[in-house]
């Protein structure tokens, strides 16, 4: 039986891989190649050189990478303090509002983010939903919030939710009740009980929703871009500029090579902390 | 003893207000696409479902709808049919690389789609390919087809290895087993790959916004129209693009609600 799981096993595999092959890593291969070219270049036959790595250390590319990783560590710890609520009600509280929720949510992954995006702005612009109806009923008015980079964090928070929230809830889930009892019972304060019971507990949980949301958060463009009128320009623009407008596609690939490296690690590092076969079946 | 009365109401409204924001910026649009003016402010003075009509007569949307439905479906038969393999080589079969795999293919997930759908427009172009939508199924493949298989798996794991031992007991051959105990056991799980992967293809923008070459789905053509030059069919095609995506959801539960009422008792 072992040897045919095995062989059966390695077949099964191949047309994923295949697909990964083709479309996944020999790309990036090729991004890594094209990012060793001089710049200007539109083939890897050339002398390699780290031209574009120097346009990127002393062109100031770096400040977008740092406004990038910033708006992503600021919105994804946003996100851990407004989604650990409700994934505390979704792990314990709530029974079948849970399934309500999860497929509400869920429901919402399914439209376009442009979509939603445009939604906020359509809300939140003068004589959007928000300050049209203040003005037509109280006769006051604001500014709109929309472009600067507040409101791109905002966007960050708002288009990433459900990569915070299920880590979370399935993190809480794992607490087991009795260990929080405990605690109660021996006096433990609901501050106590969190720092020193959830928390800890739920770490694998939290760790997951950071990442992901962090990763995700950080090769993000339409926020940027959509909510906030390019108030800041964001790494994967400039990737694309560089790729685009600029046709330089040396810069564009060390650009990117930049952060695929940043992301790369972080996402190694996270993915092989999770245990699939137990969070997703048998343990 | 579980948290107090306050504490769980005020959860449930929590959780209700969290729905409401992630929602409420679809009924902005909403409202806009049945606004009868040009260009849209609020509050709304005259409603009219006129661009309704015009969205529905065009030409240009027609164009735009078959391109985002063919790449659509062509990447749900293809995800499918990946994802079942792939879930049994990520939670069914015990092999050596199993761990590896399972890490391989999350990756994709995890990538920024912005970065892959520029490095497949490098590829594709330094391989002498001409972008158009065909490139596009590639691009959505690398990304729908890894999370095909995690929805898969999660069915995969909780399977039975012994049914199918038994049927090789018998004298079985593997793909006698796949077709005869695998497929059907799987298939709630491979309905639902399909419906995520036909849903994330139909709204996905980075990827199709660099690999569909002179086509465009109606993604892209809604984030152009966005950032020059407002049209106001954008809510309109905004909003009949969510429609379709929830009436085909509902389809798809009251058909699982149905199969599971008339299916005979046994």
């Amino acid at each position: 039986m072992k040897r045919l799981d095995s062989k059966l096993g390695a077949l099964a595999s191949l047309p994923m891989l295949a697909v990964l092959t083709i479309a996944f890593i020999a790309p990036l291969g090729l991004v890594a190649l094209f990012s060793i070219m001089p710049e200007k270049v539109f083939s890897i036959f050339n002398v390699p050189n780290f031209a574009a790595y120097k346009t990127f250390a002393t062109q100031g590319y770096y400040r977008s990478l740092l406004w990038t990783l910033g708006m992503a560590f600021v919105a994804t710890t946003i996100l851990f303090v407004i989604c650990w609520p409700l994934a505390y009600g979704m792990a314990k509280v709530f029974k079948r509002f849970t399934l309500v929720i999860t497929i509400a949510v869920v429901m919402s992954l399914f439209v376009s983010e442009n979509i939603r995006l445009f939604g906020w702005v359509l809300t939140l612009m003068k004589g959007g939903l928000f300050e049209g109806y203040l003005r037509h009923w109280t006769g006051l008015s604001f500014e709109s919030p929309l472009y600067n980079v507040g409101i791109i964090v905002f966007g960050i928070v708002y288009v990433y939710l459900p990569f915070m929230l299920f880590p979370l809830a399935q993190g809480i889930s794992m607490v087991p009740e009795d260990a929080r009892q405990a605690a109660r019972d021996l006096g433990a304060t609901r501050w106590q009980v969190l720092t020193q019971i959830d928390l800890p507990l739920a770490a694998p949980g939290i760790m997951v929703g950071y990442l992901l949301t962090f990763v995700l958060a950080a090769g993000a463009m339409a926020e940027a871009k959509i909510l906030g009128g390019r108030a800041v320009i964001v790494i994967a623009d400039d990737i694309q500029t560089a790729f685009t407008y600029g046709q330089n596609w040396s810069l564009g690939a060390a650009l990117s090579m930049v952060l695929i490296l940043l992301i790369g690690t972080l996402a190694i590092f996270g993915i092989a902390k999770i245990d699939l076969d137990k969070i997703m079946g048998r343990g | 003893m579980g948290p107090s009365r306050t504490t769980r109401i005020a959860l449930y409204v929590y959780g209700i207000a969290i729905i409401a924001f992630l929602y409420l910026p679809l009924v902005s649009v909403t409202f806009a696409s049945i606004s009868k003016a040009r260009y849209l402010s609020f509050p709304i003075r005259r409603y009219s479902t006129g661009w309704f009509t015009d969205a529905l007569a065009s030409r240009e949307v027609h164009m735009l709808a078959i391109t985002s439905l063919k790449i659509a479906v062509i990447v749900t038969i293809l995800s499918v049919i990946i994802a079942f393999f792939g879930a049994l080589a990520f939670a069914r079969y015990q092999w050596r690389y199993r761990s590896l795999f399972q890490k391989l293919v999350l990756l994709p997930i995890f990538f920024p789609q912005t970065v892959l759908g520029l490095a497949l427009l490098m590829w594709f172009n330094s391989l002498g390919i001409i972008p158009s939508w065909k490139t596009a199924i590639v691009a959505h493949l690398v990304w729908i087809a890894p999370i095909a298989t995690l929805i898969v798996a999660i069915r995969a794991y909780s399977f039975d290895p012994a049914l199918e031992e038994a049927a090789r007991d018998m004298g079985a051959t593997t793909t006698v087993v796949l077709r005869e105990i695998t497929l059907p056991l799987l298939m709630p799980g491979l309905v639902a790959a399909g419906l995520f992967a036909f849903l994330l293809s139909w709204g996905n923008f980075p990827l199709s916004l660099f690999t569909t070459g002179a086509d465009s789905t109606l993604p892209e053509w809604l984030y152009a129209k966005m950032v020059s030059g407002y049209s106001p069919l954008v809510p309109t095609l905004g909003i009949l693009s969510v429609i379709a995506s929830f009436l085909l959801v509902l389809v798809a539960i009251t058909g699982f609600w149905l199969y599971r009422a008339l299916r005979p008792q046994n």
